[in-house]
């Protein structure tokens, strides 16, 4: 992209906020943490994803949905179904009974491999299905529910409802799925083994690039009409509705890129993590991805990868050290971001800080913009005057 | 699969299924009562709900033990003193809840769920503190042991009818409260337009902390009938959430008959297909099925027709 189409896609502000963002996530914690960390933060940013999904949805649309971990859990086990097929070669199940297939399916009886999990032998296949599978299925949803102007509260209990049935049906079909223990013992992707530490390093990097990508797209939809008419269609449906424009049609698009993002969110996290269970996608993991999007600020997309980071560091630092603190302090958070700063962190920073950054901002861009071409600065302001 | 059965097999399958249907839509209904007035009459999506109905569990898990200990003679009728005391704990913490939070945020739907999920954590994790990790049961009073015999394949367990009768009393003093006193007449106009109720006079603050508490009290009572069916433990309560809002959404969310027959219609459906296939396969159709129904008709089985 050109430097006029990042200027024309990112404010001042927003070119800073991408900058120190990527700077944090490409320089600064590769060089200060151990690579046991990193691939924590790698899961964190998984989970960024599919907050930044929800900024789309809920922050701009105002469509909550409560079943993003369906989405997630979709491409991450899709993910995992390629690795798992690798991982389960002939040789390497060789005291099974059947050979050939992943163990679980052997312990639950089943003898040949089900119709569904054939095509993903294939790597392209996979990838294509990560993106392609879970946004029809946004598809459908959208269109069901919101032709029908399913809308607000309704939805998200809906949503919610489907996140619960996905999880039973996962668990209930242990043959097919893994049931609870979901799909484990994943090694190789591609004949490279995903477990060693030069991996993990490789796979924090695609991550963060991906999410960067995610952040460009959405900021892109922000700042394009179709984000305008977006918030336009939030704050009044029905004037949006009169002025010609199918709002349902809006809706769908935007939950549609919100499951997409959710889904490489979860197949980022099957390559890093190294398995997929049922625990990740369903009815409490939905609701602790849309705090992610809360605690950051729910318009910001900056805000969505910081809540998120913070919220599921804080959780790995409470749960280590107070594990009977932890639900209370996630209570209170709950609580407290409601109550207290809807706009999350991103909001308490517009409150407080942004003015003395914009204004630390302009006083360093004149500063540079006088020193370097003094003579075509004072140029231009002649002519002006 | 009805062929491995003979035809009088098969009556008294579809007569101990439907009444263990009809435990379940006891259940059901006496969970989906508190939640239909907090969620139907006042837009609040109340995640907590079910804390409020474990709440009700704990508290006569405690009076069991406190009548067991001090007069064990008494024991029988332990359960009615519980009923009473879980009412008014639950209907204190809605209150207390209400002023501290929900109050807030009348005007943010979507938020009060947020909210009230972070009360559903700190509420599980206080039981965990307090009760301990483990489930709690409740030792039966000797009248509600036992069953029923009606032929020689169909037998009514006790505990069974009585939380019928229970979630039928409750129902009928919620109808009468909502529908034929005054206070629900101004309940009812408090929903329809706040300003306008305020303006002619009714304390609309009030009648808001009332009716939330009143939901949760209900609450407490169906944690109480819980008692009888299974224990309970920290996160029982998360359990069943999800069902309780599909059986007040589904039967449409301002009707208290609505509430009543889709109850019926998901409990028969889940505790029927129960018994030819797999829990979790009958749990996934009757989901599928009420999203499917959701929707076609969006609005719940009973909708006012109300213009907005």
């Amino acid at each position: 992209m050109t430097t006029t189409g990042l200027r024309s896609l990112f404010s001042r502000h927003d070119l800073l906020s991408f900058a120190v963002l990527a700077l944090l996530l490409i320089v600064v914690f590769p060089l200060a943490l151990d690579i046991f960390r990193l691939n924590l933060i790698g899961k964190y940013l998984t989970y960024a994803f599919v907050a930044l999904g929800l900024v789309l949805c809920w922050g701009y649309g105002g469509v909550l949905s409560l079943g993003q971990g369906v989405f997630f859990g979709i491409g991450g086990y899709m993910m995992a179904m390629f690795l798992k097929l690798e991982a389960s070669d002939p040789e390497s199940t060789s005291i099974q009974s059947t050979p050939g297939i992943p163990d679980f399916m052997d312990w639950n009886q089943i003898t040949e491999l089900p119709w569904f999990w054939e095509p993903f032998y294939s790597f392209g296949f996979t990838l294509l299905a990560v993106l392609v599978v879970p946004t029809v299925f946004a598809y459908l949803i959208g269109v069901a529910m919101f032709k029908r102007r399913v809308s607000g509260v309704y939805f998200a209990i809906i949503t919610q409802s489907i996140a619960l049935i996905l999880t039973i049906l996962i668990i209930g079909q242990q043959g097919y799925t893994g049931g609870v223990n979901g799909i484990t013992d994943l090694r190789t992707l591609l004949g490279w083994d995903i477990r060693s530490d030069f991996a993990k390093y490789v796979f924090y990097f695609i991550c963060v690039a991906l999410l960067l990508t995610c952040v460009v797209i959405a900021q892109f939809i922000r700042r394009s009409k179709f984000g305008r008419i977006l918030v336009a269609m939030r704050d009044a449906e029905d004037r949006i509705r009169f002025s010609g424009y199918d709002v349902a049609n809006f809706k769908v698009f935007v939950f549609c890129v919100g499951a997409a993002f959710a889904a490489i969110g979860g197949a980022m996290f099957t390559l890093q993590v190294g398995f997929m269970s049922p625990s990740f996608i369903g009815i409490v993991p939905s609701i602790e991805m849309v705090i992610f999007c809360a605690v950051g600020g729910r318009l910001s997309l900056f805000g969505a990868i910081y809540g998120a980071l913070l919220v599921s560091w804080a959780r790995s630092i409470f749960s280590e050290s107070f594990p009977e603190l932890w639900l209370f302090a996630m209570g209170a958070l709950f609580i407290g971001v409601v109550l207290a700063f809807p706009n999350g962190l991103a909001g308490l920073y517009d409150q407080y800080a942004r003015g003395h950054v914009a204004k630390a901002l302009d006083r360093w861009v004149d500063q540079l913009t006088r020193s370097d071409s003094n003579r075509t600065v004072q140029g231009v302001a002649h002519e002006r005057q | 699969m009805f062929s491995d059965y003979s035809s009088a097999e098969l009556m008294s399958i579809f007569a101990m299924q439907g009444f263990a249907g009809l435990t379940l839509f006891s259940v059901f209904v006496l969970m989906a009562l508190g939640l239909a007035i907090i969620f139907g009459q006042m837009g609040v999506i109340n995640m907590a709900h079910g804390e409020f109905m474990i709440l009700g569990a704990y508290i006569t898990y405690l009076t069991s033990n406190l009548f067991s200990q001090w007069i064990p003679d008494w024991y029988g009728s332990y359960f009615f003193v519980a009923m009473a005391l879980a009412f008014l704990a639950a209907a204190l913490l809605g209150m207390l809840v209400e002023w501290l939070m929900i109050r807030h945020l009348y005007h943010r739907p979507l938020d009060t769920l947020l909210a009230t999920w972070g009360l559903s954590l700190i509420l599980q994790q206080s039981y965990r503190s307090i009760f301990g990790a483990r489930e709690v049961g409740v030792t039966m009073p000797d009248w509600m042991m036992g069953s029923y015999p009606i032929t020689d394949l169909v037998e009514v367990p006790i505990n069974g009818l009585f939380v019928m009768c229970l979630s039928l009393g409750i129902t009928l003093v919620v109808a009468a409260l909502m529908y034929r006193s005054r206070w629900g007449i101004q309940v009812r106009a408090v929903v329809q337009n706040r300003p306008m109720a305020g303006a002619v006079g009714i304390n609309t603050q009030k009648v808001d902390r009332m009716t939330f508490a009143l939901g949760c009290g209900i609450a407490g009572i169906a944690g109480s009938a819980f008692t009888m069916i299974g224990s309970t433990g920290p996160t029982s309560g998360q359990l069943y959430i999800v069902d309780t809002f599909l059986v007040v959404v589904f039967g449409g969310a301002a009707s208290l008959l609505g509430t009543v027959a889709s109850a019926f219609t998901i409990s028969q459906a889940q505790s029927t297909m129960e018994f030819f296939l797999s829990g979790s396969m009958a749990k996934v159709l009757t989901l599928l099925f009420v999203v499917g129904i959701l929707m076609v008709r969006p609005q719940g089985l009973f909708s006012l027709k109300v213009r907005r």
